[in-house]
């Protein structure tokens, strides 16, 4: 943001980035979600990051129980939820420790002055109160005891002086919207709706936030703070609306089963940050979709691979560790050749890790993490958006091929939001499936001859009768066979089979840039945004680079290896410690190099694009 | 159409499949599968909607032998894969085998939670007391100071009692039989398909291998009578050859009574009630030497099945919204137009 004009004539911006941050139960997600939709209704493109700890009530005024939710929105299109804010948000002096590194000078802080007591300053680790010794010189600061003015706002409503207090997350809210000119009605809505059934907590919210409101549009400010107007994006003409990943999984789940005309058995168990696809799904069984929340991990996958035999489609969800609890499961599923599709969203690992962070770590795992030579398809959405529709393409592949799908979602995908042009369903293609009837020359693994996918008969089926196990099967009748030759046979069947998905997949595009030169940028799933930013700006700013995005991971797209080829550098960026970089060049023995952060953050474009400027061995100019 | 099921009523040969049956000479797995085999048939019931799932383990090679839909899952998860085909296909007659290392060591999890979920099949646990298909190793039910080659110098586990497990777990059908015992193991199976909801069978079954005799002293001719209590609803608890001796239940416990000894007559004999959880709990933990075994019913208290709940309230959510619409769905909460 540049110097403001005066308040009521609102300075236009192009792009803003906003984080609010505070303890975890100071509501900053909720208020960081109101926002967005605030915004996206405005008509802004955005992108948003929520960043919360895994502790449900981390001890008040830490560091660690720090919550925190960055939007990104503009005039143009938003590819990532930006790199550094404009405006910090800060309730507490953990919240301001925790974020201010992350703050250019010359931006805006918010503080609630409240908040600002010896006590709280010693839990955040401040030897002396920030507000009084000059660390926040380099800023521009709008200090306010929120506290005050909230319970003030909210005093007709004789509520407890606790929560009076708990009003100041929406008080703020009221402030920012009046900053950047953003209606209030959606959350005003929205506020009525969620204390339906206590009114005087609703009217107070309410109360709080106009109060907020008000105050920025009376209160005498600091100069050098004034209002600003964002106009509206030039979207894709369409209607919109605003998805996380994890809805968009959930919803595509229930497309892909009215497109198949076909029951989901929805077999999970709770593990962050997947457990809300389950929370999404159980409401939908009027669309034919059974959900089942199993005692582990384990039993999650195979309540799924057994509905599969029965004839519905079997889906799970998880995450890391539950990926690897569920490994002999898939393993099974792979031997006995039915559809399955597990929705990995994947967080900071090994073991338990940091549940709530986001990383690419599970590529490996997905694609070889088995016993025996198991191969199978693995898909990565590459935005919020996308996994509604890789959602489908993963019971397609699944049913189409008789394979378990994995698909490979993360934390920063499943939590962020974008707004996304909502399909009818009618243009959506249909998934085909045909059950087995015909018990002339029947056994389980006839196969057709072009996919190699075998024959999905399912109990209830007059004269098919048969059994499947995970010993391994006789090629030409599907029994137990011990044979050493027909062993080999069927480990060559079932990976071609897999390869032969390649077949049916888009092939490679580019993502911006020619599809040729000097440097491919080459990244995988939630990294889309943000590697796509980076290419272009540097682009812009001369650079030879190219951009490729891989959503299908296996089989990878036939023509990717000769794409690859017309670049003389490869650079691979990834959230882990470098697997893409390690399949591409075992696969195609590629001259790849990693570019790789393993912080359960995502990258920033900044990032990234020093990453290009070092592979093109250019000085580094970028800014931050 | 010659491979459908014929019209005619079906026979044991309709439910025997083409596979060589591959347990070692002798196991009492052969006369539990002959017994299955026979009593099919006399319930009427059809190879096409009829499905095995079995865990791993010599029982869990069941599946390959039956004439019907069959799965042989991974070791110990029997109980998750049949969940999840009942929840597929309620209309599908689900009969779950399992072992006591496949059910109670890695899959004791699953076992507790398909049993107090009440999923309505009848679910089978061959109890040999000893791990066959690894080649003798201590199993969960192994007695203490049982010697293998894992335990050189004997087990030091406590071993668990299936059916007290089984009813802790909540089930609300739970019997035991034996394998060679077939006429009334066969009528077991019938009691236990009649039931709806998780029928538990305890099958005590002879490992001639790795651990013969195990059941001898409760299963031997010479001891049967003596050792075996068969129970039927309303019926005195009396065993013995003469059926003179008898349980007496008092205030918790069990005292084992002869008929005409001390003034004893039939009216001081406990009659069995198959309803009554806590009597079931007494007679399922009574063992050799001290008591006779307990076989048949102890306990059955139908409830509604978990699939049937489960699917009842996707049928109310049916009623409630009508058949999901996707558009509808992907248009609810806010959205706006770009133009």
């Amino acid at each position: 943001m540049d110097t403001p004009v005066s308040k009521d004539a609102r300075q236009t911006l192009d792009s803003v980035v906003i984080r609010f941050a505070g303890d975890s139960g100071d509501g900053m997600q909720l208020v960081g979600s109101q926002f967005t939709e605030t915004t996206a209704v405005a008509g802004n493109d955005l992108a948003t990051f929520p960043d919360f700890p895994a502790e449900i009530r981390a001890p008040a005024g830490t560091t660690f129980g720090v919550s925190g939710f960055q939007i990104h929105f503009a005039s143009h299109d938003v590819l990532t939820p930006g790199d550094a804010p404009d405006v910090l948000v800060a309730m507490n002096p953990a919240a301001l420790k925790v974020n201010l590194g992350d703050l250019p000078a010359g931006r805006l802080i918010i503080l609630n002055t409240d908040a600002f007591t010896p006590g709280n300053l010693r839990k955040a680790g401040y030897s002396s109160n920030p507000l009084e010794d000059g660390t926040l010189d380099r800023y521009r600061l709008l200090p306010i005891d929120i506290s005050k003015h909230a319970t003030a706002a909210v005093a007709e409503f004789n509520l407890g002086n606790k929560e009076a207090v708990r009003t100041k997350n929406v008080w703020t809210l009221g402030l920012l919207y009046w900053l950047f000119g953003r209606d209030r009605s959606s959350t005003v809505t929205w506020l009525e709706r969620k204390f339906a059934k206590t009114p005087a907590l609703g009217h107070a919210n309410v109360s709080a936030l106009n109060a907020g409101h008000i105050y920025g549009e009376t209160a005498e400010l600091p100069a050098g703070i004034a209002a600003y107007s964002i106009p509206k994006a030039k979207l894709a003409p369409g209607l919109y609306r605003n998805i996380t990943g994890n809805e968009a999984l959930a919803w595509g789940l229930a497309a892909a089963g009215k497109l198949a005309k076909k029951s989901i058995m929805f077999g999970s168990y709770p593990i962050t940050p997947a457990s809300s696809v389950l929370h999404a799904l159980a409401p939908l069984k009027h669309f034919g979709i059974t959900t089942f929340q199993a005692e582990d991990e384990i039993s999650a996958v195979c309540s799924a691979i057994g509905a599969s035999f029965a004839g519905s489609i079997g889906v799970t969800s998880t995450s890391g560790p539950g990926m690897a609890l569920k490994g002999e499961a898939i393993g099974y599923a792979i031997m006995t050749e039915l559809p399955l599709v597990i929705l990995d969203v994947q967080r900071a690992g090994p073991s338990t890790g940091m549940p709530t962070k986001t990383e690419q770590s599970d590529l490996f795992q997905a694609v070889w993490g088995r016993n025996g030579d198991a191969p199978l398809c693995v898909l990565a959405p590459d935005s919020p958006g996308d996994c509604f529709y890789m959602a489908i393409e993963a019971v397609r592949i699944a049913t189409q091929f008789m394979t378990p799908v994995i698909l490979l979602s993360d934390g920063y995908i499943a939590n962020g939001a974008e707004p996304w042009v909502v399909p009818k369903f009618a243009d959506l293609p249909p998934i085909s499936i045909e059950h087995r009837t015909d018990p002339t020359g029947f056994h389980p693994y006839v196969r057709d001859p072009s996919t190699l996918s075998r024959v999905w008969a399912t109990p209830g089926t007059p004269g098919l009768e048969h059994r499947l196990g995970g010993l391994e099967k006789d090629y030409a009748s599907g029994n137990i066979s011990y044979d050493p030759d027909n062993h080999h046979k069927m480990t060559l069947v079932r990976a071609q089979k897999i390869a032969n998905i390649a077949n049916v997949i888009p092939p490679q595009d580019v993502s911006e840039g020619p599809s040729t030169g000097t440097l491919a940028v080459v990244s995988w799933g939630s990294t889309y945004g943000s590697v796509k930013e980076a290419v272009r700006r540097q682009r812009l700013a001369g650079a030879d680079v190219s951009h490729i995005h891989i959503r299908y991971l296996w089989p990878l797209p036939t023509n990717l290896a000769d794409l690859l080829r017309g670049f003389e550098k490869i650079l691979v960026p990834e959230l882990n410690n470098g697997q893409l970089v390690r399949l591409l060049r075992a696969e195609h023995l590629l001259p790849a190099q990693p570019l790789t952060k393993v912080a359960g953050q995502p990258f920033r474009v900044a990032e990234v694009e020093a990453g290009i400027r070092a592979a093109l061995g250019m000085k580094d100019t970028t800014e931050n | 159409m010659a491979p459908l099921d014929p019209p005619t009523p079906l026979t044991r040969k309709d439910f025997v499949s083409d596979q060589e049956v591959r347990w070692c000479p002798g196991c009492g797995d052969y006369a539990i599968l002959a017994t299955m085999q026979r009593t099919l048939p006399e319930l009427g019931a059809s190879r096409h909607n009829t499905v095995f799932v079995s865990g791993i383990g010599c029982s869990s090679r069941f599946p390959y032998y039956m004439n019907t839909y069959g799965v042989h899952t991974i070791h110990g998860r029997a109980p998750a894969f049949a969940t999840g085909i009942k929840l597929a296909n309620p209309e599908l007659d689900v009969w779950l085998v399992t072992g006591d290392g496949d059910g109670f060591s890695i899959g004791g999890n699953h076992l507790l939670h398909i049993l107090r979920r009440n999923v309505d099949l009848q679910l089978l646990l061959f109890n040999n007391r000893i791990y066959g298909l690894t080649k003798g190793q201590y199993s969960p039910t192994s007695l203490v100071g049982r010697r293998t080659p894992s335990t050189p110098m004997g087990s030091v586990d406590m071993p668990i009692n299936p059916t007290v497990f089984a009813l802790g777990a909540n089930a609300r059908f739970v019997s035991r039989g034996v394998d060679t015992m077939t006429k009334p193991l066969g009528e077991l199976f019938k009691r236990a398909h009649a039931h709806r909801g998780t029928s538990f069978v305890e099958i005590l079954q002879n490992c001639p291998v790795f651990n013969d005799g195990e059941w001898d002293s409760v299963t031997a001719r010479e001891v049967a009578s003596d050792m075996q209590l068969w129970l039927e609803h309303g019926q005195p608890l009396l065993f013995g050859a003469d059926r003179k001796r008898g349980l007496r239940v008092r205030e918790g416990n069990v005292e084992i009574v002869t008929l005409g000894e001390h003034g004893i007559t039939l009216d001081d004999v406990t009659v069995h009630d198959e309803t009554n959880r806590t009597l079931a709990f007494l007679l399922a933990q009574l063992l050799p030497p001290a008591y006779p075994m307990a076989f048949g019913v102890l306990f059955c208290s139908p409830a509604e099945s978990f699939e049937s709940a489960v699917h009842d309230q996707n049928h109310k959510a049916l009623q409630v919204h009508g058949s999901g619409d996707i558009d509808a769905l992907l248009r609810s909460g806010h959205t706006w137009s770009a133009t």
